[in-house]
């Protein structure tokens, strides 16, 4: 065998980039599997993956985070952002039983509503304490299965009243004319049964999210009561169990000028792109000194980038003549930018990490499946 | 051959019978498998300890050979599919891998694994999984120390079962 050879650091970061150009993209895939290049090794190890993998956070609040993998393939990155939506389990209204609903809005759409609300609790109980629920199969009691651990009772009763307070004559809001003109989720009232009492006490209670949402509109003489069971779900099922609004990645943007933008050039290259994506400086002695291409030139303007992370990479600045030749535009494939949104269920940098215990999870699992299987 | 006509003896070739397109049980098959039982179990004491034995859910499908292997999981997707496929590739043994799910309407994914001499596909699918976890390890520690770098602050990773 060939002795196993090292290519450049350059050779190595030249083949990390996806090339954008006008009408068409370049090396797409990636190349780094053992027997690609020959002579090179490439074969997997946890050190090197180790070494040269990193995360950076851009941002992290409660149900918003931001933060770049880098040194990672897409087939992973895709993973985590798969499990994410769809294979960490929250819980959700599963079943209504509506006793009386005489407002405008039919009973399923009702339900349907209801389900999408997304809810908050404490973390002990939701994580530690709920479990899933099974259901009950044919001939089986139809609550056979459920359980304190299980199964979460909620309640909505409202009627709608005329307020005696509120003149007709001059109020038009029915907000104020009626009591409970708009049912809303904080109108959702938590019935703790059993052990639940402990696990979702005072601030750790089940309730929505967001209390604002409005369910359904009332007028005097309607009323709806109804009482609801939440269970534990994954997205793949419904996506009113999936603990995301949204989760995606994008690849870092990568823009290299490779002959100098100058003057009134410059001013125009900076609006084909973002604000703050490229800036405007004066070329001084020092440039001058470094590049050849600057000489001549000290005092005027020149273009820079700044900070590619913000370009949405539009290729605006390829259709220019002007520029032609002058940049290249294109993407780094191991540097994923991941946006998480979290419902509210759980914190947002928490997720992340459930999704990557998901994927180890079921590969243990399959460990032991195949394990079985050779038996 | 015409097309209708089939041969009259057997012989060594395989025919399109002779390869069940999925190697999973069969709705019926299931079905005798496990009755309706448990009419004695008292689903209220056993219910919480109740940790179900997860049925096979990886098969070796017909015509395997100890190098050369297609693999089907029943309830995996192109989650675990591509992530599979790339950390077997990345394995010096492996000669080929690849993914499919043959059917958008069955939950099942195959993964064919090709190896050199001197191992075997089964192996080679052992370390791929292996190799996972272990990157799972790594990814999950670095972004939680980031995190706490970032926050300012050294809280644990959150462990629940």
């Amino acid at each position: 065998m060939a002795p196993i050879t090292k290519p450049s650091e350059a050779e190595l970061e030249r083949r990390k980039i996806v090339g954008i150009n006008k009408e068409t993209v370049t090396d797409v895939t990636s190349t780094d599997f053992p027997g690609h290049y020959p002579g090179e090794d490439n074969s997997w190890d946890i050190n090197t993956f180790a070494n040269g993998f990193h995360v950076l956070f851009h941002q992290n609040e409660q149900f918003e985070a931001s933060f770049s993998l880098v040194g990672i393939d897409a087939s992973l990155a895709n993973a985590f952002r798969r499990i994410l939506i769809s294979e960490i389990p929250t819980l959700a209204i599963e079943t209504v039983y509506i006793e009386n609903n005489t407002s405008v809005i039919q009973d399923e759409v009702l339900a349907h509503r209801l389900g999408l609300i997304p809810f908050k609790g404490g973390k002990e109980g939701l994580l530690d304490f709920l479990k899933w629920y099974r259901k009950p199969g044919p001939g089986e009691d139809p609550y056979s299965t459920t359980f304190d651990f299980n199964t979460v009772s909620l309640d909505l009763n409202v009627e709608c009243t005329r307020n005696p307070a509120a003149d007709p004559e001059t109020e038009s809001d029915p907000a104020k004319l009626y009591h409970h003109a708009n049912v809303y989720a904080k109108d959702i009232v938590f019935t703790p049964a059993g052990r639940q009492s402990q696990y979702f006490e005072g601030e750790n209670a089940i309730a929505p999210v967001n209390p604002d949402i409005l369910i359904a509109k009332l007028r005097p003489g309607q009323e709806i009561r109804l009482s609801m069971h939440m269970h534990k779900g994954v997205g793949s099922d419904h996506a009113k169990f999936s603990p995301v609004a949204t989760a995606s990645y994008r690849l870092m943007p990568v823009i290299t000028i490779t002959k100098p933008i100058l003057g009134q050039d410059a001013e125009k290259f900076a609006r084909c792109f973002p604000q703050g994506v490229i800036a405007v400086e004066t070329v001084t002695r020092e440039d001058a000194a470094r590049d050849s291409a600057y000489e001549g030139h000290v005092g005027e303007k020149k273009a820079v980038v700044k900070d590619p992370m913000r370009d949405t990479v539009s290729r605006e600045c390829l259709r220019h003549k002007e520029f032609e030749g002058k940049v290249k535009l294109g993407r780094r494939r191991d540097h994923f930018i991941f946006a998480i949104e979290s419902t509210g269920q759980w914190d947002s940098d928490e997720l992340f990490l459930e999704s990557v215990k998901t994927l180890k999870l079921k590969c243990k699992r399959l460990e032991k499946q195949v394990v079985n299987m050779v038996r | 051959m015409a097309p209708g006509s089939r041969p009259q003896e057997a012989s060594g070739d395989a025919t399109m019978e002779d390869a069940p397109p999925s190697h999973q049980p069969t709705a019926e098959e299931v079905e005798e498998g496990d009755g309706v039982g448990g009419d004695e179990m008292d689903a209220d004491v056993n219910y919480e300890e109740e940790e179900e034995e997860e049925p096979q859910r990886v098969k070796l499908l017909p015509g395997s050979t100890q190098t050369a292997a297609s693999f089907e999981f029943a309830d995996e997707g192109h989650t675990l599919g591509n992530a599979l496929r790339y950390i077997i590739m990345k394995n010096p043994e492996v000669e080929f891998c690849a993914y499919a799910i043959p059917h958008p309407s069955e939950a099942k994914m195959n993964i064919r694994i090709q190896t050199y001499e001197g191992t075997s596909a089964i192996e080679a699918l052992q370390k791929g999984l292996r190799d996972l976890q272990e990157l799972c390890d790594v990814v999950a520690e670095k972004f939680w120390t980031s995190r706490n770098e970032f926050m300012g602050e050294s809280t644990p990773q959150p462990q629940h079962v």
